[in-house]
């Protein structure tokens, strides 16, 4: 396949002059551009200090094409699952009709466009919406013609049916124009009433030409035998019929016959006294001459070839198509009009050069919507050629990729993204991998969102990340709750015992916790780091003590330090909170639990006075420590002894 | 591609950096003027400045943003041959409320003794760490081990690379495949004959970084260098800017298990385009590495693209108009008549029609009695909707 020499697209930016450089960064939708210059290192210069953001595809932000995007999505996942179970000769209906349901996308945006391209004031924004609506019609006439050549695959005999209403379709200004004609006052006088009729015969339809006839040979009853033989041979007029029984060759036969009625109808000079009469019988005929008079009415070559085909070579087969084609768009383009791209389009099509036609339209289109829905659709039908490439990806694949990393660049339009992603299988993954860190998490709800895509993929890296992302936030913003329930998503331990030592140290400072909710919900989370597990573990004393379980919650507090769940730093604390449950007139300590206390205490006061030989610390604040001892010491003593009693009595 | 706004720096002196954030919603300028300014988007897009200060006491030339898992960081580098860590700091609630972001210095890393050239984070995959590259041809790694305390860094590795250094860029991928790579260039101008590239590579058993790979081709000055993201190739991609852009494939050759050197690489040139005439100054691939963008000599920037036949070419260019802003925000491609005038034609067609008729209209009268079965589920899925 040759590679078209395509011209790199030039944009201007307003005010970089000459002479300077631009630098430029990337984003993830656009480019930055900023007048610089990297040469003179150190030197001062003054210059421009605009930075432009210069943006590649504005059509994502148009609201109207957002619905053809979001439906066409609708539409490609709905392919993707087509008939896995059906054999791919019974698939053909499905996929036209899923074709037409993705044209009819097209045409359904399109009349939005138009409508409100009528509706609106300002000029600027009607030039942009006509445009969008020409291109969004080139498409679809392009599109169409795939259907039926490629897609449908209409044999001899049906494919020149489905190319009439093809054409019929794109050139419908003839029925604007036949109400315009019906509603004057004359409508066999108007002066477009001869183009109405041509134009219907020129499109084969014979009954809305036949019906038109009819009033003007109300008006001439002189001619009323040349009228009535026009009737005759228009309605003899033969149109293949695929559902009948009849043969291509006995419609040819019968074609033919109708023909030379023709031409004997003009031999001998039926129709010579009225000359629009006669000039219908030379088109019927498909003269050359008489066709190309009539190129205003037919607009465009591929009218012509579909005209001529219609009363020439009716039963054309498929792959001779190219030939009539090529030779009707030379006839009908004189020397001096160049043949644009969507000529040369429709001429690959024709051809059957499929890869031609996608590459045209890529290059052609700025937007990869069309060749990505429409090579997605080919493929399916296994009408593309294995094109293995070493760069990995297929031209499918390829074109999807392109298609979705632009949508990704959009703030909502990215979850479409998504589902072309895992339906490209070779580098779907990791762009998805790439695109989806990167999407802006203004919310904690954005946030779940992302992350949900994420989660249901087993993309791990990224759910790490994205919840680190958001629990470094919220810590730095002092929501310590939200900071943890992240981090837990993460499994981030590091993470989860660093905020856990900020929970313990608000505690210490204004002795209540905050989200208490979360704390109390840990469940097997709080495993995650031994700092957490000591902080859930502790709120949970808190609570026992506070539902009076003192027993429960005494077990449970000195198991926090027998365990070493608890750091040692926060033993005092810990052997504080005892002290009213020694204090209490019940005996809650048993003996083993009192001396395994006192061994904390012992422990503790040992290693704070090794560390306070290293490192002086104040005087005053050794004294309240020494006091918080001395009366832990009473009370354990003193619930030594009525705990030795009291066990004492019952053993006896 | 179109101008889609313009934004007033209001440097007072020529920007040498501007970077985005990972998410793309802030930005971070840098100037000849010795200050930084930070950039957040708006819901509706523009951008507002929320902080700017003075950050160095020369030309800053880089400014960096570290990812976003480590909290508001930036790292800049300047003329003044020091690099510095900055943090944003959630400040009093007024502040907000006027839109401004309160940044501190958490660090100045003064071991260079000339203009430090370059800075850049290291893949988050290895930590918070930070590399720089200066003029006197030395690359340091520096290491925060405690991400809640930026103001302790150390100095982990330092690199000589012999050659006055102008650039370095990470290996984006993941050390999970292979060791933590980087690649640095050099502009010096003394010595012509020597490979102006050079590839560094994290030993396991050593615990230090050792040259894998120069790139002997590659003699002239390089200004900037750039690893393409990964995507699960089994090769590294690497753009340079020198006297022209190319592009270099390397291709890690299997060692033997014993073996415990560096990786060697098949080094294959994929691309070279002189289009920028002279001088390459900068080089940056976007997310998913389909795209290639330079700034040269010529005053553009080029954007450069593989097909799927992986021929590269360039697709775009952005040019200077060389006019002062005339208030015009630039126009959208005119695509429609790169289709053609037929299309025009057709478009008339419909413009002759009102909005009430509409394509519906011409969609169902076109529709001949004889072949109505043809197009029957076209147009009703849309009607149906409405």
């Amino acid at each position: 396949m040759e590679e078209l020499d395509v011209e790199a697209v030039v944009t201007e930016i307003p005010a970089v002059s000459t002479g300077k450089h631009m630098g430029f960064a990337w984003g993830p939708g656009d480019i930055l551009v900023y007048e610089t210059l990297y040469k003179a290192k150190g030197a001062s210069s003054s210059g421009s200090s605009l930075i432009h953001e210069v943006r590649k595809d504005e059509d994502i932000y148009s609201p109207i094409l957002r619905k053809l995007f979001n439906e066409s999505h609708h539409i490609f996942v709905g392919l993707q699952t087509v008939g896995e179970d059906v054999p791919s000769k019974n698939k053909k209906p499905q996929f036209v009709s899923i074709s037409k349901n993705y044209r009819s996308v097209i045409r359904a945006c399109m009349e939005e466009l138009q409508q409100l391209a009528v509706l609106t004031k300002d000029a600027e924004a009607a030039t942009r919406l006509g445009n969008q609506v020409s291109i969004l019609l080139a498409i679809e006439l392009i599109w169409n013609l795939c259907e039926v050549l490629f897609i449908d695959a209409a044999p001899a005999g049906s494919l020149l049916l489905h190319l009439l209403d093809w054409v019929r379709l794109h050139k419908a200004d003839v029925d604007e124009k036949t109400r315009e004609v019906l509603q004057s006052e004359s409508p066999a006088e108007h002066h477009n009433y001869w183009d109405v009729v041509v134009s219907y015969v020129l499109q084969g339809r014979v009954e809305e030409a036949r019906q038109m006839l009819v009033k003007q040979a109300n008006l001439h009853p002189a001619a009323r035998g040349m009228f009535k033989l026009m009737d005759k041979l228009l309605s003899k007029m033969p149109f293949y019929n695929p559902r009948s029984t009849q043969t291509l060759t006995e419609f040819d036969v019968i074609w033919r016959h109708w023909h030379e009625e023709v031409d004997r109808c003009l031999q001998d000079n039926s129709f010579s006294s009225n000359q629009h009469l006669e000039f219908i019988c030379k088109i019927l005929l498909g003269d050359e001459d008489s066709l190309l008079e009539c190129k205003d009415l037919l607009g465009t070559w591929y009218h012509f070839l579909v005209t001529r085909l219609l009363f020439c070579h009716p039963t054309v087969k498929p792959t001779d198509l190219h030939y009539y084609a090529q030779s009707c768009m030379t006839m009908f383009l004189d020397s001096r009009s160049v043949s644009e791209p969507l000529d040369s389009i429709l001429l690959a099509s024709f051809e059957f050069d499929i890869h031609q036609v996608i590459k045209d339209c890529s290059i052609v289109l700025n937007n990869w919507w069309f060749v990505a829905h429409l090579t997605d659709l080919l493929d399916h039908c296994k009408l593309l050629q294995s094109h293995n490439l070493h760069f990995g990806s297929n031209l499918r694949e390829f074109l999807l990729l392109e298609y979705a990393s632009g949508l990704f660049t959009h703030h909502s339009l990215w979850q479409l993204a998504v589902d072309y992603f895992d339906h490209c299988p070779e580098f779907g993954r990791v762009y998805l991998e790439l695109q989806i860190e990167r999407v802006p998490l203004e919310t904690e709800r954005k946030a779940l969102k992302v992350l949900r895509v994420c989660e249901e993929r087993q993309m791990s890296e990224q759910v790490r990340s994205i919840c680190k992302i958001m629990a470094t936030r919220a810590l730095r913003n002092n929501r310590l709750g939200s900071a943890l329930s992240w981090s837990i998503r993460a499994k981030d331990a590091a993470f989860a015992t660093l905020i856990s030592e900020r929970f313990l140290q608000d505690y210490s400072t204004r002795g209540t916790f905050s989200d208490l909710d979360l704390i109390d919900n840990l469940g097997p989370s709080m495993l995650l780091s031994n700092r957490l597990t000591f902080l859930g573990k502790y709120r949970e004393f808190h609570r026992l003590y506070g539902q009076k379980h003192f027993s429960k919650a005494a077990k449970l507090l000195l198991s926090l330090m027998t365990a070493k769940i608890a750091p040692q730093s926060f033993w005092m604390t810990l052997l504080t909170d005892a002290l009213p449950l020694l204090e209490q007139k019940e005996v809650i300590f048993s003996v083993d639990q009192t001396y395994e206390l006192m061994f904390c205490l012992e422990e503790l006061t040992f290693s704070q006075v090794a560390a306070a030989a290293s490192e002086k610390k104040p005087r005053q604040e050794d004294d309240v420590e020494q006091t918080k001892v001395e009366l832990l010491r009473l009370a354990l003593a003193r619930n030594l002894a009525t705990a030795i009693v009291k066990e004492g009595t019952v053993d006896t | 591609m179109f101008v889609a706004r313009s934004i007033t720096a209001d440097h007072k002196d020529l920007i040498h950096d501007v970077s985005y954030d990972f998410h793309g919603r802030r930005m971070a300028t840098c100037s000849s003027d010795q200050s930084v300014k930070v950039w957040d988007k708006s819901e509706n897009g523009d951008w507002h400045c929320t902080a700017s200060w003075k950050t160095h006491s020369g030309s800053v030339w880089r400014v960096t943003w570290a990812h976003p898992e480590f909290g508001q960081v930036l790292a800049s580098c300047s003329f003044d041959r020091t690099a510095a860590v900055w943090e944003e700091i959630v400040g009093e609630s007024n502040d907000k409320q006027r839109g401004l972001s309160h940044w501190i210095k958490r660090t100045t890393l003064v071991d260079s003794r000339t203009s430090v050239t370059d800075v850049k984070f290291a893949p988050k995959h290895m930590g918070l760490m930070l590399t720089t590259c200066s003029a006197d041809g030395v690359v340091r790694i520096y290491e925060a081990p405690d991400v809640m305390n930026l103001s302790q860094w150390s100095l982990q590795h330092e690199i000589s690379c012999k050659l006055s250094c102008s650039c370095l860029s990470w290996n984006p991928s993941s050390s999970r495949v292979h060791p933590s790579m980087f690649a640095v260039g050099s502009d010096d101008i003394n010595v012509t004959c020597s490979g102006k590239v050079q590839i560094y590579e994290y030993n396991e058993n050593t615990r230090k970084y050792a040259k894998a790979e120069t790139l002997m081709t590659v003699t002239d000055a390089v200004h900037d260098i750039a690893f393409a993201p990964n995507l699960g190739r089994s090769f590294h991609i690497l753009a340079i800017a020198t006297k022209d852009v190319r592009l270099f494939k390397l291709v890690p050759i299997r060692k033997e298990s014993t073996s415990t050197g560096p990786t060697k690489f098949e080094v294959q040139i994929v691309a070279q385009f002189d289009n920028h005439n002279s001088q390459v100054w900068r080089v940056s691939w976007n997310i998913t590495s389909t795209l290639l963008a330079s700034s040269g000599d010529d005053g553009c920037v080029r954007l450069w693209k593989a097909n799927y036949m992986d021929n590269w070419k360039c697709t775009g260019i952005l040019k200077g108009d060389g006019s002062p802003l005339t208030g015009s925000s630039g126009q959208p491609t005119a695509m429609s008549t790169v289709l053609g005038s037929s299309i025009q034609t057709s478009q008339n067609a419909l413009n002759g029609i009102s909005a009430g008729s509409s394509l519906k209209a011409l969609y169902i009268s076109a529709h001949s009695p004889n072949h109505s079965h043809i197009h029957t589920p076209v147009g009703q899925d849309c009607h149906a909707r409405r």
